[in-house]
């Protein structure tokens, strides 16, 4: 059993990520997250304080566009997706609480 | 507001505005309050699978200038991803501004001359809106929500000043001058009842020259009256929760302005883990020198230089003065009192007619030209209009755009010929021997009995000074 | 099974017509779909509507592409208007894209006749296309065996003469490791080369589109048409789409290309066998062979299976039940958001959203996340340094041949290890490529790996035909 990561953390990231997991998907997640995350410690292993971090493969700048308009969707194809649409707009059961 | 026993308010202000950019900020669907909803979405606003990003140019020389205006460094910057699952907000991420924020590190001074910090004014894409059905129509109590996705991804500059400040009547002032700044830059069109300017309060008490107290963050507040009395109600609040031996508790609250009062809209908890990490679809963001330059030299002046500008043409300036000044740079109407004061050489005139008179018709000053205005005052300071009449003319030409001597010979308002007002004032002297006398003598005050009696004659179509001119010519 | 670039000179010339090749692959699919579960989606109207528009096109005499009239098939994660495109997944099920993916625009242009979507496993995460919501994909070589992943479908496709090119895209190696595990050449370009602009994410610092095909030539064929500058991608480099077909016979004389260490070592036997005689043919072809050892690749697999789990966890939050895709139903919001994504992803899938949502977790951060942006400088510092020295790098695509169903799913980690020498790549944003050499286990296709710096594709085609021809394939 790895103790890379715990089953109380685990709990706590699938709620973050809005994922309900069982007990047993807990235990093999917790397994299963642990052993990656033990390979993962050969890099921890590095002195690496004075490497800078890469997000990106090539370092583009400035990329922007032209503030112009361009022709939006069509509402109805749109809402036509949604799993529950009313008056024109998404419609979703009661929200629990504010935004951040 | 003066708080009771020695306490002291700390409040550092975040201020949300929209950009007036013709299309949104990663996406061309139209930036546009009011649109039926959902009729401005496309891919990319509404998240897609497979969309992605581009910035609008537009977007980040509008955060320039309001950089710029606050006299912050603009530095290379980055666009990071702040995730939480909200459904008005169509990737499940905010795409935002995080430790490398394009601005940072200026200052805004107030008109009383006081300076409050800008810690930063990073760039942001805004939320959708979500319509909340059955309970009281406010969240709590709904069955179920609605969400528009039109506001999703229009741009926003989040200004945050630092904890300077020390008043609500200095957070108000803050939040003023911010937005005569914000809209003299043309990034904002700074209207409050629309959303497109959004203030949040984080207020702390303290005793004065303590450390700093817990704070509590004011969400949304969307005026600036609601911002000054939530300002004070949240202070007096904390001050009586310490006072009867309680503790702040760091949450977001909100104020409700029927109640007067605010309420915990959210605990701070510790699922408030927003994971920010770079957006691997966005590039990092460097304006060259070429880029800030022609941004700086697009930049128009602000509302402490022209302010400036406008009280110097003024002598001993009092309070009422200053606050007609204020009216003027508010409203941005400063050209027509430089040109009245440059052909007339009365400033306070100048600056009284224009911060009541056309202050009060602001829907038609467009078709006012600065000649107009200036014909029309020079008409009154010449004595070829009285005030009341002047007022009658300047509200004519607002609506019309005529030729205010057309507009006062339609109404009649030819000048009293200099001959008739001379006959007037002769036989009023001859009615009234012994006031006559007694002004002969040197009793000026006098001079407003004969000026009565003209005016009463005349039914007000006189004027003062040239009243004043005939008594002065008999004495 | 004609060449793509036989059946656009056939249709262009009028010896063959699009219905016809189309027909031609209506009739595979009917034959062996069923088996191989290859295509989740084939769009038998919108194909023939778009063949008989190329055909109307040559009648009147139009130039109508370089791909004109060839059937086509795509991966199910690029959007196409009107085709249900799933990622494989319960999430998106019936979902039917309102835009079209750049790739598609691209191709259609260019005369492609798109007939369906190919399976994979689920949002592109796997190596074996057994993560499919849809079932897995079998390899058309041996249907006991794995196609690879995450392209399988796309993979499978042209190994059954189905089409004769494919899309796939690839993070750590989705195009590459099942090219190789179907005899096929596959295509991991230069990062920002091909627009990701309707490629639903897995990881957007990694992921590129790129061709699958029997051949190098249709490989550049199809690469060529894929490429270049698109204003709908930040990340997409600005310089014109390089020329490709024009140096597919440059040859190797005078380069220098160097044998890696860390991407033959722990290779089965016939695979480090295969590798070697590949070494063997480019230096008989007038290449330099070196043997170096860029030990930091030993660390990127660890930092691959942080970063591209932490940018899933972000780009798959989306699918929360609102907008489109499934939705469970629930009493609240957040409740309807769990139950959705509880139901409509698959067991790998969140797999890496937990694991990227733990990198990115507060007080970890730093030692997951943050260290491996580390690891993955050191990795681009690596093959900076290599290229200094050789041209172009050598080394296997994957540990060994296509492997049985189930024989890795009970073990995610030993799932990871198959994507240990494609990985390196997608971290520098190099382009890569795998081409058939050689045979190992029961006569089973094994493929190199050849690397090259960014916008090499050029050389790496130049060298790969090199390959192709020794090995006897064409």
């Amino acid at each position: 059993m790895s103790n890379a990561i715990t089953r109380d953390e685990v709990a706590k990231v699938a709620r973050l990520a809005r994922l309900i997991l069982s007990d047993a998907e807990l235990d093999l997640f917790t397994e299963q997250l642990g052993q990656v995350l033990e390979h993962a410690a050969d890099m921890n292993s590095l002195d690496l304080a004075d490497v800078v971090a890469t997000a990106h493969p090539f370092g583009l700048t400035n990329v922007v566009r032209e503030d112009v308009v361009i022709a939006s969707l069509d509402r109805d194809a749109v809402l036509a997706m949604a799993p529950d649409a009313r008056d024109h707009r998404f419609a979703v059961p009661r929200i629990l609480g504010e935004a951040p | 507001m003066i708080l009771p026993n020695g306490w002291e308010m700390v409040v550092g202000l975040e201020v949300h505005t929209e950009l007036l950019t013709k299309s949104k900020l990663f996406c061309g669907c139209e930036n546009h309050f009011g649109s039926e909803p959902n009729t401005n979405i496309c891919p990319v606003c509404l998240g897609l699978p497979g969309s992605l990003p581009v910035l609008n140019r537009e977007a980040v020389d509008f955060a320039m200038r309001i950089g710029m205006s606050l006299h912050c460094t603009i530095a290379p910057s980055t666009f990071h991803r702040k995730n939480y699952f909200y459904p008005d907000q169509s990737k499940d991420y905010q795409i935002s501004q995080y430790d490398l924020p394009i601005n940072s590190g200026g200052f805004l001074d107030l008109p009383d001359g006081s300076r409050v910090s800008i810690e930063r004014a990073h760039m942001e894409e805004d939320t959708g809106k979500s319509t909340h059905l059955g309970g009281s129509g406010r969240l709590a109590g709904a069955d179920s929500s609605l969400v528009d996705y039109n506001r999703c991804g229009v741009p926003l500059v989040e200004i945050v000043s630092g904890p300077d400040i020390r008043s609500s009547a200095q957070a108000r002032a803050y939040a003023a001058e911010l937005r005569g700044i914000l809209i003299a830059t043309g990034a904002s069109d700074g209207r409050l009842e629309e959303g497109s300017m959004r203030f949040d309060a984080n207020v702390s008490v303290r005793q004065s020259g303590a450390p700093l107290g817990t704070r509590c963050e004011i969400k949304n507040l969307n005026s600036l009256r609601s911002l000054q009395r939530a300002i004070d109600y949240e202070a007096l609040r904390q001050i009586d929760l310490i006072e009867g031996g309680g503790v702040v508790r760091q949450e977001t609250r909100h104020w409700d302005e029927n109640l007067s009062e605010t309420s915990t809209l959210r605990v701070k908890e510790d699922a408030d883990d927003y994971r920010y990490f770079r957006d691997p679809d966005l590039v990092d963001l460097a304006p060259d020198q070429g880029w800030q330059d022609r941004v700086r030299a697009a930049l128009p002046a602000m509302p402490a230089e022209r302010r400036a500008g406008v009280v110097a043409l003024l002598d001993d300036v009092t309070d009422a003065q200053l606050d007609a000044v204020e009216v003027v740079i508010d409203l941005g109407l400063e050209k027509y009192v430089h040109a009245v004061a440059e052909a007339s050489g009365d400033a306070s005139l100048a600056v009284a007619r224009t911060a009541n008179e056309l202050a009060a018709d602001l829907d038609n000053v467009a078709n006012l030209t600065t000649e107009a205005f200036v014909t029309t005052v020079l008409m009154e300071q010449r004595g070829e209009l009285s005030a009341t009449q002047a007022k009658t003319v300047l509200a004519e030409v607002l609506i019309s755009g005529a030729d205010p001597r057309d507009v006062a010979a339609a109404k009649g308002f030819e000048q009293l010929s200099a001959d008739s007002l001379g006959s007037t004032v002769a036989s009023l002297i001859k009615a009234h021997p012994d006031e006559w006398s007694r002004y002969r003598d040197g009793d000026d005050k006098l001079a407003q009995f004969f000026i009565g009696l003209v005016m009463k004659l005349t039914r007000g179509q006189a004027n003062g000074k040239a009243v004043i001119a005939e008594l002065q010519a008999r004495r | 099974m004609k060449s793509a670039l036989q059946i656009a000179a056939d249709v262009r010339s009028g010896a063959s017509s699009a219905n016809d090749e189309l027909e031609r692959t209506f009739s595979v699919i009917a034959e062996r779909n069923e088996e191989l579960n290859v295509f989740l989606h084939v769009d038998f109207e919108g194909a023939r509507r778009v063949a008989r528009d190329v055909d109307e096109r040559v009648a009147r005499g139009e130039d109508v592409g370089p791909l004109a009239g060839v059937p086509i098939a795509i991966k199910d994660n690029m959007c196409q208007v009107g085709i249900p495109t799933t990622c494989s997944s319960k999430i998106l099920e019936g979902w039917r894209p309102p835009y079209d993916a750049t790739v598609i625009q691209r191709i259609v242009a260019a005369g492609a006749v798109p007939v369906g979507k190919t399976n994979l496993d689920e949002f592109a995460m796997g190596s074996s296309t057994e993560n499919s919501a849809f079932g897995p994909t079998r390899n058309p070589l041996d249907p006991s065996r794995v196609p690879g992943g995450s392209s399988g479908g796309s993979a499978a496709a042209v190994a059954a003469d189905m089409t004769s090119i494919s899309l796939g895209s690839d993070t750590g190696g989705s195009i590459r490791q099942p090219a190789a595990l179907c005899g096929l050449v596959g295509v991991k370009p230069t990062y920002g080369l091909v627009s990701r602009y309707g490629l639903v994410a897995f990881a957007s610092s990694l992921d590129q589109i790129g061709p699958f095909a029997r051949t190098v030539t249709d490989s550049a064929l199809l690469l060529e048409v894929l490429a270049g500058h698109d204003p709908k991608d930040s990340t997409s480099l600005p310089e014109p789409s390089p020329s490709l077909l024009a140096h597919l016979n440059d040859g190797v004389a005078g380069q220098k290309i160097g044998l890696v260490r860390e991407l033959v070592e722990g290779a089965d036997d016939s695979v480090v066998t295969a590798v070697r005689s590949a070494a063997d043919a480019l230096r008989e072809a007038g290449a330099e062979i070196v043997e170096l050892s860029l030990p930091e690749l030993a660390l990127t697999l660890s930092a691959y299976y942080l970063i591209a789990p932490a940018e899933a966890s972000s780009n798959l939050a989306r699918f929360d039940g609102v907008r489109y895709g499934l939705r469970v139903n629930a009493v609240d919001v957040t409740t309807m958001m769990e139950a959705t994504r509880t139901a409509g992803f698959g067991a790998e899938v969140k797999r890496r959203i937990m694991l990227g949502t733990y990198a990115l977790s507060a007080g970890y951060y730093d030692a997951y996340y943050g260290q491996a942006l580390k690891v993955r400088t050191l990795t681009i510092n690596a093959f900076a340094r290599a290229y200094e020295q050789v041209n172009l790098l050598l080394g296997a695509t994957t540990p060994g041949v296509a492997f049985k169903f189930g024989a890795k799913t009970e073990d995610p980690m030993a799932m990871y290890l198959n994507d240990v020498f494609t990985i390196p790549t997608n971290l520098a944003g190099d382009p890569a490529l795998s081409v058939p050499f050689g045979t190992g286990e029961e006569g089973l296709p094994i493929g190199v790996q050849l690397l090259g710096p960014g916008r090499s594709e050029a050389q790496l085609f130049a060298a790969a035909r090199v390959l192709e021809i020794a090995d006897g394939r064409s």
